[in-house]
């Protein structure tokens, strides 16, 4: 690659000929504030607060969108730069709400952290305000326009990184906005409840719907048993969103604060995970000897199923039936573990941990009420799971390891896996390979499927079968793959897809500032967690076994069918 | 997100018959939107949401970019329009001669505010910040007719001639 040298505050580097200055500043060790910018995606230089003085320039450039050129010289800190940030940000903050204090973000937004950084001490300008009402109509959603900075990384996120497109600049002048079409709200447009809007906005213009009120009030209710599930993703974030280096595995602690927190039962989804395994290893293998629909694809995501079901409803019986783990703990914790712990199942509430904010509108989906009850009744993220823990006064990082209770605590490896991209393909494979050849795999580590390549295939000899799968993560990658499948070009036998870049750890309701390099750290806590797991395989988990042996029957079986399976339909939206 | 099933304006058939037919013209023509919009609207008065969308279905484009590039220019109107635009000239040479009792007169003749249409969309009610007719003023225009020289008194009359 073509080099050239730039001199960034007195300091020769040489960058790539392709480099911006704000990259370049980067490579020199300095620090250029932005706000617009996001290291994922697309440079825009719409907030301007990147300035930086280039000599020769008849202007202060735009970092962020401003390419190198041989001998460059870039000063970054001068009286000119340092006065024009502020009055951007000064600016922004002219017509900005000044609740900060009682804001979900506080303590966590960019543009009070800068306004911090760059000492802004009083506003010169008082502007208008902006007054739009909330948009707030879907379960796991809130977008508030009046905090909206119009950055536009919502709108790059997800069309560049998800390929949906709900959000565009509309109008113009003050008057701009960042909107869904014709101004609707999420629940009116094509909008998936992924939350990649929400971890990549840099206020509280995306929030998720906070229901951590709905959970307080139920954990208060004496008369309620509550019981909580955490999906495999939260205990490699939720460190993070209480101030740990992330990748902090914190399984034990989480364990502990859940009980703190008054749960009467910490359970694991990861246990539900391994029961998806059989029931949708099981599917497959079914389709695979029958002549069923193949490829299949799997259905743990629901940001996935409602992308499908928005916009390839032709490709529906592609889809596995097998409900995704939060739903299957739904319907079996009010129905198997009521039974068996002889408990009314309409006393009991059921909460769910999650990395995610469209598993917010799954609970809600009218098809989740297999127990007779709405199976899952409180979704929170691990955002909202960190906020309930600092509330509570909880020191977290000083809290003892403790296990998840039995039944529907028991977990194997497989199940942790699901939380990283690649992990319910390798658990599957784990299980199918045994199943069929009926013979111990001498490797369970399936490295093909993993990482963060957008797209991964890999043949696996099963038997005298191979069999070719293909695993995607992110929507815009989902999409490549569903026009392959459209026009008949995939010969898969067996895809798996994930909404949320590196899969169900980068998902929507995760602690904020993900990126590529927390997303690694967070799958490296993953495969360790597997690694640490006494049992790797979710057909040798004894809970599950026990389950089949003494409620469940067989997988696919009568009763699996009604509460574990699911169906399909196209939204129009 | 299809649109077959409603209909924006002309009853019966496929509605979109003339739409289609245009948007034909444009199959893989790079930076056609704002070309198509323009002919739509000038099919339809104005750019249903319907007509969006079918524009977004056949040139791939997505409909949220459409209604920001809709919205984004004044000369795109998402809404009915009336029959007959009257534009009121509020330039300085015209509002020194009194052009905001003009425009009153008109708002309260026509019960509709500036930016308005009225409910039989016989008329829409616009401002303008010059037309170039300054010797005129105060003056408007109704579609492509000048008038000049006004006087609140004068509006009843004017407007008669279009309704």
């Amino acid at each position: 690659m073509e080099m050239v040298t730039v001199t960034i505050d007195g300091k020769q580097i040489q960058v790539p000929k392709t480099a911006t200055v704000l990259e370049a500043a980067a490579a020199a060790g300095v620090k250029v504030p932005t706000l617009c910018y996001h290291p994922e995606l697309r440079p825009e230089g719409a907030c301007r607060v990147c300035m930086v003085e280039v000599a020769g320039a008849r202007s202060l450039v735009a970092s962020c969108v401003y390419p190198v050129n041989d001998g460059m010289v870039v000063k970054t800190n001068t009286p000119a730069v340092r006065e024009a940030r502020k009055t951007v940000v000064e600016l922004l903050l002219a017509n900005h709400p000044q609740d900060c204090l009682s804001c979900q973000r506080n303590l966590n937004c960019e543009l009070q952290t800068i306004a911090g950084e760059l000492g802004i001490r009083k506003v010169r300008f008082d502007g208008e305000k902006k007054n739009y009402p909330p948009d707030a109509n879907n379960p796991s959603l809130v977008r508030d326009q009046n905090k909206c900075i119009l950055c536009g990384r919502c709108i790059r996120a997800c069309s560049e990184r998800q390929g949906v497109h709900v959000y565009s600049f509309a109008n113009r002048g003050f008057n701009t906005i960042v909107s869904p079409a014709f101004q609707q709200g999420l629940d009116e447009v094509a909008c998936t409840y992924c939350g990649q809007c929400a971890t990549v906005c840099p206020t509280a213009a995306i929030v998720e719907k906070d229901d951590t009120a709905a959970v307080w009030h139920a954990l208060s209710d004496p008369k309620k048993h509550v019981v909580v599930q955490t999906a495999p993703a939260v205990r490699v974030a939720l460190g993070e969103a209480l101030g740990m280096e992330p990748g902090s595995i914190v399984t034990g602690q989480m364990v502990a604060a859940l009980r703190r927190l008054g749960f009467d039962k910490v359970f694991d989804t990861d246990f539900t995970a391994d029961l998806t395994i059989l029931e949708e290893g099981s599917e497959f293998l079914e389709r695979l000897n029958h002549g069923g629909k193949l490829p299949m694809i799997t259905s743990c995501s629901p940001g996935w199923v409602n992308f499908i079901e928005l916009m390839y409803p032709d490709l529906l019986d592609h889809l596995s039936t097998a409900k995704s783990p939060q739903q299957m703990f739904g319907a079996l914790v009010k129905t198997y573990y009521a039974e068996k712990m002889g408990i009314d199942p309409k006393d009991i509430v059921s909460v769910s941990a999650m990395p995610c904010t469209a598993k917010k509108a799954e609970a809600v989906r009218e098809e989740m009420k297999a127990s007779g009850y709405q199976d899952v009744d409180y979704v929170i993220t691990t955002r909202e799971l960190g906020r309930m823990i600092q509330e509570a006064g909880i020191e977290f990082s000083k809290l003892p390891s403790e296990e998840f209770d039995a039944p529907m605590g028991i977990a194997t490896g497989a199940g942790v896996i699901f939380g990283a991209t690649g992990g319910v393909m390798e658990a599957a494979l784990r299980t199918v390979a045994e199943i069929v050849t009926g013979k111990e795999l001498e490797c369970i580590d399936f490295h093909d499927v993993r990482g963060l390549t957008g797209i991964k295939e890999a043949k696996v000899q099963i038997g005298d079968l191979t069999v070719k799968v293909a695993v995607a993560h992110t929507l815009a990658n989902a999409r490549m793959l569903l026009d392959k499948i459209r026009k008949g070009e995939a010969d898969y036998h067996f895809i798996e897809i994930m909404a949320c870049p590196g899969g169900c750890i980068g998902g929507g309701g995760q602690p904020i500032a993900t990126c590529a390099d927390f997303r690694q750290k967070r799958i490296n806590a993953i495969y360790e967690c597997d690694q640490c797991s006494g049992l790797r395989k979710s057909h040798e988990n004894p809970a599950v076994k026990e389950l089949y042996d003494t409620w469940l029957g067989k997988p696919l079986g009568h009763k699996s069918h009604e509460l574990l399976h699911t169906h399909y339909h196209p939204q129009k939206r | 997100m299809s649109a077959d099933n409603k209909c924006c304006c002309c009853g019966g058939g496929n509605q979109f018959a003339q739409l289609d037919e245009m948007l034909a013209k444009y199959q893989g023509v790079k930076g056609a939107l704002i070309p198509v919009l323009q002919e739509a609207q000038n099919m339809h008065g104005y750019l249903p949401k319907e007509v969006i969308e079918r524009i977004a279905e056949k040139l791939d484009i997505p409909v949220s970019q459409i209604y920001g590039v809709a919205t984004f220019y004044s000369q795109f109107h998402l809404n009915p329009r009336g029959r007959n635009i009257i534009r009121v000239c509020q330039g300085t040479a015209c509002h020194v001669r009194g052009a905001k009792a003009v425009l009153k007169a008109i708002e309260d003749n026509l019960k509709i505010a500036a930016g308005g249409t009225t409910p039989d969309l016989k008329f829409t009610l616009e401002t303008v910040a010059c037309i170039g007719a300054c010797g005129l003023a105060p003056v408007l225009m109704v579609n492509d007719d000048t008038h000049g020289r006004l006087t609140p008194e004068a509006i009843p009359e004017i407007l008669a001639k279009y309704a």
